[in-house]
């Protein structure tokens, strides 16, 4: 353990120490061969001009090299993968797309993911809208959004783990260690499989989402909901508005935008998600979606390149119009920046 | 906010309650791994986590001794003892003689076995055993009975998990990915960021426009050709593919749009009269970086660190396609992920293991929450 912690050390050591040494010496190494102290005016002038040119390629230099290499140029080879057979030779058109709308198993994953994007955007914005408007009235408010907001920090797999013990299934008339089962039973319920029910089991799946993101929501909204002036809400409890009212019809309408730019956060962070099936079911019983199947072809049977990279263009088709819409709302509610 | 849209006490309570019942499903599930952690692993399985604080009750077997040991007492002959020998008394409910029906008479009675038979089996263990007739047989009587076993809390769990199941290792090879995977980005973006922002060269406004463009881009679509490209990389030059160098790059590339567009709106939006007072001082651009811009953005520095930590901590996609799902480097979510798979059942193992997964966030979450939700404000945008 001493020795791995060591290791460990002197790993990060190293890494982190490369990357201040190189933008500390880049900037030495501009400094010494273009002095701008200690010569003569004109030289002075000049070097300075110089350094003016190379500087600024220093700073950005290396995030455009990761961003191509980590970025820009995946999306061209991914793209043109997706155009060849397994192995990544042979150019085959569009038969990894034709495969893929033919293939049962992704028609099914796509249906999958339609069902996620219609009930977990919904869900987390409704119960974090509800939740900030509730916790703001009452003196523990802070408190309970605190730990509502307290799974946004737990991993995926974590998450799951928690969520697996929940639906943990006994046999009828054993003791149920499972809290869902137990409940079930305690009210004389059949206990239930619930990961292995049959279409059931995809909203079992996006519960442990909800329960991630709903506390996302809520932060968003309940920051919003402070910047709503207090004047129309004065007004309409002057003219006898009633709490309904007043949240469906002077509260939602003025934070229309953040909605939306919740809701669209939410839906990208949907199409991708993965790790919750790969955990729960690997995509058995029906589950299977967009991601989960993606990472599958990656390595089932040595990995096929070709419909990997296919289905992570659909992903990519899927995810692009929604986020371009997403950073532009974002953009006109904090004016540009 | 300040006006209150419920005036009656009744609607006050609603909300109360409302509100409490939120905080408890939020937080319930938890909870019920965290005690499981700590209980003993027999006790996970006889009941439920909830119960934990009261004694667990459990159907044992247990056999009494052979015909050798009866005695004759008044013309019968008996059998006498205690059903736990030298083990630690436990309570007994009921018991029974059938494995059907394990608990059919209640502790303390005297039980007609038929044929002239009767057993009684007390409370605290000691049993009777009479009959008419000799006792037969090498082996004796088979008894069934409930008993419950005080409430039981220990870490034995963590020290097997921490120890034995590698979870310790995993546990320092998370840290040895995450730590450098939070400042690298750091230092490339910060500095991309002023530049972008502070500093004039030609086709600066295109760049800004290439790098909110690539956070559209989903991390799916780069994982196939970093897999190739980082293959190839490793059979060209004899070296292993699966490095935490390279999974420190792919992080960085992953995270520094995200990272560069945050911390240029923000640095854009310090005051101008700063850097022109420090540049007529004679300071060079790197000096203004490093002695100005540095300190005064120490905020969004703090809610993106907060925020790559916790993404890069808690993935599982980056760190299964770069660094394995086996072996010396596999990081905490990846062993989790495995644990599932083969230690399925073992509840002791796998709510300990989460939760020593999801305590560093938790920390960071608890002592940071100020500037993640400054950060979360700030990058609602974020793709990754």
């Amino acid at each position: 353990m001493a020795a791995q912690i060591f290791s460990a050390i002197t790993v990060i050591i190293i890494g982190v120490g490369g990357c201040v040494a190189y933008f500390w010496g880049a900037n030495k190494l501009v400094d010494i061969i273009f002095p701008s102290r200690g010569v003569a005016g004109a030289a002075a002038i000049d070097n300075l001009r110089r350094q003016g040119l190379i500087r600024p390629w220093l700073f950005v230099g290396p995030a455009m090299i990761i961003l191509t290499i980590y970025l820009i140029y995946p999306v061209v080879e991914t793209l043109r993968l997706s155009f060849l057979d397994r192995g990544g030779a042979n150019f085959v058109g569009f038969t990894n797309y034709e495969w893929a709308f033919g293939d049962r198993e992704f028609r099914s994953s796509i249906l999958n993911n339609i069902i996620w994007l219609a009930v977990v955007p919904a869900a987390c914005t409704f119960l974090g809208l509800i939740i900030a408007v509730l916790t703001d009235k009452i003196w523990w408010g802070t408190i309970a959004k605190s730990l509502i907001f307290l799974p946004l920090a737990i991993s995926f797999v974590g998450a799951s783990v928690i969520w697996k013990f929940i639906y943990e299934y006994r046999g009828a008339g054993q003791t149920q260690i499972g809290l869902l089962n137990a409940i079930i039973q305690y009210f004389g319920g059949q206990p239930q499989v619930w990961i292995s029910l049959p279409f059931w089991n995809n909203f079992f799946l996006m519960i442990i989402l909800i329960w991630i993101q709903t506390g996302f929501a809520m932060v968003i909204l309940s920051s919003a909901l402070r910047g709503i002036p207090e004047e129309t809400l004065e007004a309409a409890v002057i003219d006898g508005a009633n709490p309904f009212q007043i949240f469906w019809k002077i509260m939602v309408p003025q934070i229309w935008g953040t909605i939306a730019v919740v809701w669209t956060t939410i839906t990208i962070l949907v199409l991708k998600v993965f790790d919750i099936v790969l955990t729960m079911t690997n995509g058995q019983w029906n589950s299977q979606v967009l991601a989960n199947l993606m990472f599958d072809w990656m390595f089932r049977g040595g990995g096929d390149f070709g419909r990997g990279a296919t289905i992570a263009i659909i992903i990519m088709i899927a995810v692009i119009p929604i986020m371009v819409w997403n950073i532009r709302q974002a953009n006109k509610e904090t004016g540009g920046h | 906010m300040a006006v209150a849209t419920g005036k009656s006490f009744a609607s006050r309570f609603g909300v109360h309650i409302a509100v409490f019942i939120f905080v408890a499903i939020w937080t319930v599930p938890t909870l019920g791994i965290l005690v499981s952690s700590l209980r003993d692993k027999d006790q996970i399985i006889a009941s439920g986590w909830w119960n934990s604080f009261a004694s667990s009750t459990q159907t044992e077997a247990g056999r009494l001794p052979p015909a050798s040991a009866q005695v004759e007492k008044d013309g019968k002959f008996v059998l006498e003892g205690n059903i736990f020998g030298d083990d630690p008394a436990r309570d007994i409910s009921a018991f029974g003689v059938k494995s059907s029906a394990p608990t059919q008479y209640p502790a303390g009675t005297t039980a007609d076995l038929g044929d002239g038979e009767t057993l009684q089996l007390n409370a605290d263990g000691s049993f009777v055993m009479t009959s008419t007739k000799p006792f037969e047989g090498e082996r004796g009587q088979r008894v069934y009975y409930a008993s419950s076993a005080p409430p039981k809390f220990t870490t034995d769990n963590y020290d097997t998990v921490l120890f034995s199941e590698g979870i310790g290792r995993s546990f320092m090879n998370s840290l040895t990915v995450t730590i450098p995977a939070t400042v690298i980005p750091i230092l490339i973006a910060a500095f991309a960021a002023y530049a972008l922002a502070w500093m004039r060269f030609p086709g600066r406004a295109l760049l800004i426009a290439v790098i909110i463009g690539l956070l559209v881009v989903p991390l799916q679509m780069s994982l196939i050709p970093l897999l190739k490209l980082y293959n190839g990389v490793g059979s060209f030059f004899g070296v292993p593919s699966k490095t935490y160098l390279g999974i420190w790059l792919a992080h960085t590339g992953f995270g520094l749009p995200f990272a560069i567009y945050l911390l240029r709106s923000y640095i854009a939006g310090l005051p101008r009269e700063i850097m022109e007072s420090a540049r007529i001082d004679g300071a060079s651009d790197f000096e203004i970086f490093v002695k100005i811009v540095l300190p005064l953005s120490f905020p969004v520095l703090a809610s993106f660190a907060i925020f790559q930590f916790l993404w890069v901590w808690n993935d599982l996609l980056v760190a299964m396609v770069f660094l394995g799902t086996e072996g010396d480097q596999i990081v905490l979510t990846a062993k989790l992920n495995a644990l599932l798979g083969s230690r399925g059942g073992d509840w002791e193992i796998l709510t300990t293991s989460a939760f020593i997964t999801i305590v560093v966030p938790l920390i960071v979450f608890f002592s940071l929450q100020r500037y993640f939700v400054r950060g979360l404000l700030a990058g609602s945008v974020k793709g990754g």
